[in-house]
């Protein structure tokens, strides 16, 4: 694990308090290192500043000094330096820390600048609050409760504009709510490297839209959702469908390529209704793409597993698992193991006992496709080196199973578990998949799955605790968000089940126990159990598999280190 | 004691009989005799000219013009830049349009030697939209300098080239403010910059330094480089040197453009001398004196304090009509020289009604950049619309105060004064008006003036 470089410290003054903060650090984000808020509209850590919402207006002075000889200015009355403050309120945003500066944000004058914009927003705010989707996470909410004067003397007519305008596929706009802070504008330019966003009209008639001919239709278009501080960009997924207050929010992992960004899932009586990003600034910042939000509708698709089938019949878990064993009996030295770079750490790690038990060989199916070099990178299997690490593979995968698919040929091979891939997919014929029992352990129906003679429902990345190593080498743990549907089976309970069938020696499925074990295995785990793993994950030494050709190319906070990978590259 | 005479130097053509705006007319008069003899000395000495001169821009915000140009950030490498503010969009102004439609040949020898003194290559007028005739005398003057080597490159055949182009805007009052112009000018929206970091002379067009100087200043350059900068200072008065034009409109007799030397001429003797004073009839009852933001003079108060004439300080005690002309006096009274432009209302106007017109224009010019003059401008345009158009409340002066404070010092940039200033000068110094409009409303004007629109 590298250290970070340490920044250059400097002391500030905020109300009285002295706190060190690095060179630079704008006033907002020092004041928050103090423990203080200083309220914001357009300010956004992770996007440029523009300092146009006038909300974190704050007092600024420095020490005074004498301008001939540079000797400090001493107050009598404090014995202290003396203080130079500048009359005019000054912006948080775009004041930068540097030793000796002294702010004020709880002035008479700074509460008047707060009571003032908030007043100014709210006028031609449409006030719908009742009927807006950004209720109870909406910061002009917040701030008016926060900061506001809590009476309006605004008896005129309020500006009318759209209601209802569909900037793409997934983004709705209400310009009325809009306070034209342009995060979404900056958003657009700066992160997702799509300009389409922009204001017409002047004044108080600004209006957010797009370019003629343009829509925002991007796969990071959610992120301005994310990022709208008040109700004026909805997701059309999620528009009316909750109240943010009811839901539970459970951290998560998301699993649509290497990269891992960094989510939270809402949920509420078992049903998830968003996936949002979860700021790691090492990772992902503030952002994740569209098509990883649409993940969670993997839960209660049509064509979800949720019954143990033997042979195609219904059966138990006790049965089909019965049925496995002989299976591992009667082919034993026929058997191959299927496991997968959709499954977590630990399942990749009981795969491989698995494996070990059965002297079986591991296999593992790539995806590549091409990265966007954001935050989707070329690798779209989430923990291909969790299955490195752990030592469930060596080298790295192919897309294909060539050569499974040839000792099924040769027949020495007569059985195959397979963790979730689909056995077709990965270039399996139906008349090969004929030839062979195969034990699926997997989330959703697929060709393998109608021809398994033993099918084992599991769960979906929703549903379960877990760890995936992304491809920096950073393992960051995901957390169940919901309960398994009826019918489906842990994971790790029946890989555990199978390794005990297996090897005859009872396995731990219960994740510190097998966290214990998985240590004890692991070398470059060794430190570490589930419980402590930190919010933003843990970066292991990546050199042991540092010549290896990865799939990815640069994306945010990645850079390759193998010369040999090249974007896309073809398996 | 009679009015001091006009002192022209800027506006010495400025409709003169047989005087043209083309080259010949221009080079005949003595026209670029001081760019050559300029551009024979060393570019540091200029500056030190024009630092030496005490020139302070009329713009606006009199800024001196020297110390501007020594900001600028010459180290880094980058191009240097020269934008001329031709977008004279501050109502009750009307100076530069004349230089540029009468002498701007003027104009662009001002610029040559200021891009000399500075090492600009490149220099960009930037003309209001309103303007199209200017524009047009503008390109045809770059064309014939061109042509005759007073611009573009090897200039006067030395090695030494500068392009002038001219950029016309598309009817923005924003686009006067040095930052929105730099935006506009780059192609965008001209959204005013933060300042810091984007100060022009460090950051200014395209991210590198930037000069931007008004019209006015410009030609002022041209003639501290023929008079040097001591002789120049001893025009005007000390911290107030040059002449100025003054633009006077509205009720007085004889509204127009004059030009006289900057404080030795007091409101009084320009309204009542110059100008011939009020209409036949009728009482001077407010003035602005700087265009329509600065702060408004109510006829009748008076303004005492200490100020310091040479090293001494002494107590003067004004009416409106003792008011020197000049940056500081009018500063010290809590209003601004602006930009020259003078507007006189008379006891005909009903300032509610003259406040309704102000506030109407600067809701509409608001760029809808940040939330204080965005909303704010549009409020006090609503209320005060209100106050003519509908049912007045006797509070409504004092709202209209209290909106235009929560504006003022808290915007990105100087708009936000240029439009709570009006509605707090007018509360301030007219609030009977303001309480009492409801019944004003009721009462007929007197013959000849007209209704509000």
């Amino acid at each position: 694990m590298i250290a970070p470089a340490k920044p250059e410290l400097v002391t500030v003054n905020i109300d009285g308090k002295e706190i060190s903060v690095p060179k630079g650090t704008n006033v907002i984000e020092a004041a928050r290192l103090g423990g203080i808020d200083i309220p914001h509209y357009c300010y956004h850590p992770k996007l440029t500043v523009v300092g146009n919402c006038r909300m974190c207006l704050i007092e600024m002075g420095m020490p005074a000094v004498d301008p001939a000889t540079k000797a400090p200015v001493m107050d009598p009355a404090t014995g202290k330096q003396k203080i130079n403050w500048i009359p005019r309120p000054q912006i948080g945003c775009a004041t930068n820390a540097s030793a000796g500066l002294h702010i004020r944000t709880q002035t008479p004058q700074v509460k008047d600048c707060r009571e003032g914009v908030m007043e100014f927003l709210l006028i031609n705010h449409p006030l719908d609050c009742p009927i807006c989707d950004q209720a109870g996470e909406c910061k002009l909410q917040e701030q008016s409760t926060g900061y506001g004067r809590g009476y309006s003397r605004f008896i005129e007519q309020k500006n009318v504009k759209p209601k209802r305008t569909l900037l793409g596929p997934r983004v709705m706009l209400d310009d009325e709510r809009c306070i034209l802070c342009s995060r979404c504008i900056r958003f657009s330019q700066e992160i997702a490297k799509d300009d389409v966003l922009g204001f017409i009209d002047r004044g108080s008639y600004s209006t957010l839209t797009c370019y003629p001919g343009k829509k925002l239709e991007n796969n990071y278009s959610l992120n301005t959702v994310d990022i709208c501080p008040v109700g004026a960009l909805t997701s059309t997924d999620f528009r009316f469908k909750m109240r943010v207050w009811f839901l539970k929010q459970t951290n998560s992992i998301d699993t649509e390529s290497s990269v891992g960004a960094n989510t939270v899932v809402w949920s509420r009586e078992g049903v998830i209704y968003r996936i949002t990003p979860r700021r790691n600034d090492d990772v992902n910042d503030t952002w994740m793409a569209d098509s990883g939000r649409e993940l969670y509708k993997a839960v209660a698709a049509e064509d979800r597993l949720t019954a143990v089938k033997l042979n195609g019949a219904a059966s138990t878990l006790e049965l089909a698992l019965a049925a496995a064993a002989d299976l591992f009996k009667s082919n034993a030295g026929g058997i191959a193991v299927v496991g997968s770079g959709r499954s977590s750490v630990e399942e990749q790690f009981l795969t491989k006992k698995l494996a070990t038990a059965l002297k079986a060989p591991a296999y593992l199916v790539s995806r590549v496709g091409q990265g966007d070099k954001i935050l989707v990178s070329a690798d779209r299997n989430p923990n291909v080196r969790g299955a490195l690490v752990t030592g469930l593979i060596v080298s790295l995968p192919s897309s294909q199973l060539s050569a499974l698919a040839a000792a099924i040929d040769a027949g020495t091979v007569k059985t195959v578990v397979s963790v979730g891939e689909d056995l077709a997919a990965a270039g399996l014929t139906a008349g090969q998949l004929a030839k062979v029992s195969v034990i699926y352990l997997g989330t959703h129906a697929n060709a393998t799955s109608a021809a398994a003679r033993v099918v084992l429902p599991t769960l979906t990345v929703f549903e379960k605790n877990g760890t995936f190593v992304n491809q920096q080498f950073r393992v960051q743990k995901f957390l169940k968000a919901v309960p398994a549907p009826a019918g489906a089976t842990d994971d790790l309970v029946v890989l555990a089940k199978l390794a005990a069938a297996a090897s005859g020696t009872a396995v731990a499925s219960e994740i510190g126990a097998l966290w214990s074990a998985i240590a004890a295995a692991v070398p470059a785990l060794g430190t570490m159990t589930f419980a402590n793993l930190p919010e933003t994950g843990l970066l292991l030494d990546a050199t042991p598999w540092a010549a290896l050709p990865f799939a990815e190319g640069e994306t945010l906070h990645y850079k390759p280190s193998s010369a040999k990978a090249t974007e896309g590259r073809p398996a | 004691m009679p009015a001091p005479a006009q002192r022209r130097i800027i506006f010495q053509h400025i409709d003169e009989p047989g005087y043209t705006n083309d080259l010949a007319c221009y080079v005949k008069h003595g026209g670029y005799e001081i760019m050559k003899k300029a551009f024979q000395r060393p570019p540091a000495e200029l500056v030190d000219e024009v630092k030496k001169s005490g020139l302070r821009g009329r713009g606006g915000a009199g800024f001196p013009c020297g110390v501007k140009w020594g900001l600028l950030d010459k180290k880094s490498g980058k191009p240097i830049y020269l934008v001329v503010n031709a977008d004279e969009s501050e109502p009750g102004t009307f100076k530069d349009r004349y230089i540029m439609h009468q002498d701007p040949h003027q104009l662009i020898e001002g610029i040559m030697i200021t891009c000399f003194a500075n090492n600009v290559k490149q220099a960009y007028i930037y003309i209001r939209g309103e303007f199209p005739h200017g524009a047009r005398i503008l390109e045809k003057a770059i064309a014939e300098a061109r042509a005759a080597n007073f611009c573009g490159p090897n200039v006067l055949g030395s090695s030494y080239g500068c392009e002038i182009y001219v950029h016309r805007g598309a009817g923005a009052y924003i686009c006067g403010e040095e930052t929105g112009l730099i935006e506009s000018l780059e192609g965008k929206r001209p959204y005013p910059r933060i300042k810091p970091p984007y100060f022009p002379a460090v950051l200014g067009l395209y991210q590198c330094p930037t000069i931007v100087n008004n019209v006015e200043t410009l030609c002022h350059v041209k003639h501290i480089a023929a008079m040097g900068g001591a002789e120049f200072a001893k025009i005007g008065t000390p911290n107030n040197t040059g002449t100025r034009i003054l633009c006077v409109s509205g009720h007085v007799q004889k509204p127009g453009y004059y030009e006289f030397e900057v404080g030795k001429i007091t409101m009084g003797e320009l309204l009542n001398d110059v100008c011939g004073g009020p209409l036949p009839g009728r009482k001077f009852k407010a003035v602005i004196p700087g265009g329509s933001s600065a702060k408004v003079l109510k006829f009748g108060e008076r303004f005492k304090g200490k100020r310091k004439v040479g090293a001494e300080m002494v107590d003067y005690d004004w009416a409106v009509e003792d008011v020197p002309m000049d940056f500081d006096c009018l500063g010290m009274i809590g209003t601004m020289g602006g930009s020259g432009g003078v507007i006189v209302m008379d006891d005909s106007v009903n300032m509610v009604e003259a406040l309704a017109n102000i506030n109407a224009f600067y809701a509409h010019e608001s760029c809808g950049q940040c939330t204080p003059c965005r909303e704010g401008s549009l409020w006090m345009k609503k209320i005060s619309s209100r106050m003519v158009h509908g049912a007045a409340r006797p509070e409504d002066g004092q709202l209209l105060k209290s909106v235009a404070d929560q504006i003022a010092g808290r915007t990105i940039c100087a708009f936000g004064e240029a439009c709570a200033w009006p509605t707090q000068s007018y509360v301030a110094k007219f609030g009977d008006e303001f309480k009492g409009y409801a019944d004003a409303k009721k009462t007929a004007k007197p013959g000849g003036v007209t209704d509000l629109i």
